[in-house]
């Protein structure tokens, strides 16, 4: 039956398209719950209903209360199966595929079909050999991950700064770009670090690229372009994941290249896209940061006598407290710092080569200073849609510190750090970094030096957390001041813009 | 030569604030503002818009609560919307007291849009309580009574100016039961309260509103108690400030104006205002509708971006 359909794909509706993609998924959860006996029974109902769907719904017959009946009838027989094997359920892939799947039911009457992305998926071996699929086509090398995983986090990647993709790829590669081999080293090791140094890295490789571009006989720059960065950018994932501001940068790119008419000659398209990038720069990083920095400062957010306490390594928080310096208010910092990064160390180098006068405390002891502070000032990674603040793992802990003390939080985010996904939890898409970085010598020993032999051992080494606006008093953004639970008004004005 | 003008406008809105005290002093900010708009003489559009905010400025130094600054900001904002359209400035002119004498009207019909909103959440034998004295909370009070509904109200005396006796007196005159209560019973009279309704001198950005000193604790108290804290408020008194604390809130709105200017140390002059954080209320009722805290940022991205 399924393969009748499939020779016929050109001549199937949206409708019917989706409803095989449906089919394929229930399939898919069929096999993985092999041992049930209760949901092969179950099968052998979805079976026919399915089928019979695709059967009866010519394409011409305007049948959309049809289509609510089948659906109800599948729901049913899938709470079904769901219920009986809800005993012999296997954690995550179990819940994930479960998930998945009442998703697919209200989605399908809409034209959109949302699906969860890849790389939390990491412990489905059907959404693994899809990658790994798509690799072999794109040319790229798979990386494997590395030591055993938290189960909680088991559904993300965890890679090795040991084991480069580098190592896996024959140099001077045919299929990469030298200067996008050299980033994603950059990035798998750390050098390049921080959202917008990421972003700014990112952009500079891809006008490399652009330069080094020519348009192949027949082919068009604005399809052929987007095309060759595909395996870039998949390649720069298997690096290090993306950020939500390198993805945000990526749409712009893509849409820009994307609007280059065809009657444009190379030349004059390489530039006007080599200027778009540049001017993206300039606009959404570099004098965001500076009308971020003037609002900081005029409103008063900085007083005399302030004494504010920052996390981390943010490159916005310290431009702002650099210019307040500049200004002449009187303050002084409180610089909070954690391992294993111990980025803290770079922007108190940054504050006191300045001449402001600061004081180093390691995140355990932060509700000891906390008395003292007036305010706290964070840099974030990316703000959710959902007003959530996605952020350096141990943000959250300090905003519910400051919280409790009632000292007020400010976030300062440029507005292409804002993205579309909602998340409300720090555990469903995250990043772990190498959980060897957490193995340290002291005092000529190491503790955890063997730890890969210790079967019940696992390292976790999170980079990112999640706090809830809740904790957060104020987001100073280059539109103003606006309260956390804006942030989707801020993005629907922005996608009106566009 | 610019002094008389100025002096002449500072005549025009202290009468306008005698000939009818019902009126909210923005709103008569706004009428004087109007008036200096048709007399001004100006050459071009931005000579007027300049001197049109230092006419602000120096209507904020005899009254500086927050709803004169906001108003005033609020009225440029809307009659200089189409300042660039027309060629001749005469005509710019005229469209710009059209457009300041429409604003004028939907702002005073906003009091009654706010009563219609508001006197339905207060349902019959309710207690509430209320501070100080409010025009808006006086007109939602008179609304619900003109409804038939029975109810009965708690007013704080509301030091240093016992504004709160003048609210008494006049919900007297509206036949409903009415006690005046100290400043420090709130705690103890908010058990037997049903919900509590405020006015506002000026709503920020964050969505906590500034108003007479005493309504921060009043706004705790009823968070520990589980009661409704409601907000009435003119949308004029939407203002772009965003404080983070009681301190970061601008002298020039927690003073006087006289104390402003007469004062030599600021820090030992009483405050007449604080903040309430949005956490602490539940509605706000203004004639844009009934808003939650964090819509009134929204609100205010509609009205300035």
């Amino acid at each position: 039956m399924l393969s009748l359909i499939v020779s016929e794909g050109k001549d199937l509706t949206k409708e019917e398209k989706q409803r095989l993609r449906k089919e394929k998924k229930q399939q898919k959860k069929i096999k993985e719950k092999k041992d049930d006996k209760a949901s092969q029974e179950n099968e052998k109902e979805k079976k026919p209903v399915t089928s019979a769907a695709p059967a009866s719904q010519p394409p011409t017959q305007p049948t959309p209360t049809k289509t609510k009946a089948e659906l109800k009838a599948e729901r049913r027989a899938r709470q079904e199966a769901e219920r009986a094997s809800k005993q012999t359920k296997k954690g995550e892939t179990g819940q994930q595929a479960a998930t998945s799947k009442p998703k697919a039911p209200p989605s399908d009457l809409q034209p959109v079909v949302k699906r969860l992305p890849e790389h939390i998926q990491v412990d489905n071996p059907d959404v693994l050999k899809k990658l790994a699929k798509k690799l072999e086509r794109q040319q790229i090398p798979l990386r494997s991950d590395y030591g055993y995983k938290v189960s909680l986090f088991s559904h993300l990647h965890q890679y090795s700064r040991k084991a480069p993709l580098t190592q896996q790829l024959s140099i001077p590669s045919t299929v990469i770009h030298p200067a996008i081999v050299r980033l994603g080293l950059q990035y798998s090791h750390g050098i390049v670090a921080g959202s917008n140094a990421r972003s700014v890295a990112l952009l500079h490789a891809f006008k490399q690229v652009i330069r080094d571009y020519t348009t192949p006989q027949n082919e068009e720059l604005s399809r052929d372009l987007v095309n060759k960065l595909k395996p870039y950018i998949s390649f720069l994932n298997q690096c290090r994941p993306l950020s939500a501001s390198m993805g945000n940068a990526i749409k712009y790119i893509k849409k820009e290249i994307s609007n280059i008419p065809s009657n444009c000659k190379e030349d004059e398209a390489k530039n006007k896209l080599l200027n778009c990038i540049e001017s993206y720069i300039n606009e959404k990083i570099i004098l965001a940061g500076v009308a971020i920095a003037k609002c900081a400062i005029e409103k008063q957010k900085i007083s005399d006598g302030d004494v504010i306490l920052v996390y981390g390594c943010s490159s916005l928080v310290n431009h702002i407290l650099c210019k307040a310096f500049e200004k002449n208010r009187k303050f002084r910092v409180i610089v909070v710092d954690s391992r294993p990064r111990l980025e803290g160390k770079e922007a108190l180098r940054r504050l006191v080569q300045k001449g402001i006068s600061c004081t180093y405390v390691l995140i355990s002891a932060v509700s000891y200073i906390l008395p003292e502070v007036s305010k706290v000032f964070l840099g974030a990674h990316a703000l959710l849609a959902n007003g959530y603040v996605m952020s350096r793992v141990g943000t959250s802990q300090i905003a519910l510190v400051a919280k409790a003390f009632n000292v007020p939080v400010l976030v300062c985010c440029e507005t292409y750090k804002f993205c579309d996904r909602v998340q409300t939890d720090s555990f469903v898409s995250n990043e772990l970094d190498d959980p060897d970085d957490l193995i340290v010598t002291r005092k000529g020993t190491t503790p955890l030096e063997g730890w890969e032999n210790e079967s019940s051992l696992g390292l976790l080494n999170l980079v990112y957390d999640v706090t809830p606006p809740d904790f957060v008093d104020l987001v100073i953004t280059e539109l103003g001041m606006i309260p956390c639970t804006s942030v989707p008004v801020v993005l629907r004005v922005k996608n009106v813009d566009q | 030569m610019d002094l008389t003008p100025i002096k002449k406008l500072v005549e025009y809105f202290r009468d306008q604030m005698k000939k009818d005290p019902d009126m909210a002093s923005a709103v008569a900010a706004i009428r004087t503002l109007l008036e200096f708009l048709k007399r001004d003489k100006g050459e071009t559009i931005l000579g007027l818009r300049e001197s049109l905010t230092s006419a602000t400025d120096c209507l904020t130094g005899v009254d500086s609560s927050v709803a004169v600054s906001s108003g005033g900001e609020l009225f440029l904002r809307f009659i200089s919307l189409t300042s660039l359209e027309h060629q001749d400035l005469s005509r710019c002119k005229k469209v710009m007291e059209e457009r300041g004498e429409l604003f004028l009207e939907k702002i005073s019909m906003s009091r009654t849009k706010v009563a219609k909103l508001c006197h339905t959440f207060i349902k019959d034998g309710a207690k509430i309580l209320t501070h100080s004295y409010s025009r808006v909370v006086l007109r939602v009070l008179e609304k619900a009574a003109a409804e038939k509904k029975r109810f009965s109200v708690y007013v704080t005396e509301s030091q240093p100016d016992a504004a709160g006796q003048h609210m008494a007196e006049a919900l007297r005159k509206l036949n409903v039961p009415v006690t005046v209560v100290l400043d420090a019973a709130v705690g103890y009279v908010l058990e037997k309260v049903d919900l509590v309704i405020v006015g506002a001198e000026g709503v920020v950005e964050s969505g906590g509103i500034i108003n007479k000193i005493g309504t921060y604790q009043m706004a705790l108290c009823s968070k520990a108690h589980n009661k409704p804290f409601y907000v009435v408020a003119e949308s004029f008194k939407f203002v772009r400030l965003y404080p983070l604390n009681q301190q970061d809130v601008p002298d020039k709105f927690k003073y006087k104006a006289d104390t402003l200017k007469t004062a030599k140390n600021l820090s030992e002059e009483h405050p007449i205002i604080d903040y309430t954080p949005p956490s602490l209320i539940t509605l706000l009722f203004t004639d844009l509708g009934v808003l939650t805290p964090s819509a009134v940022s929204d609100e205010l991205i509609k009205l300035y971006l």
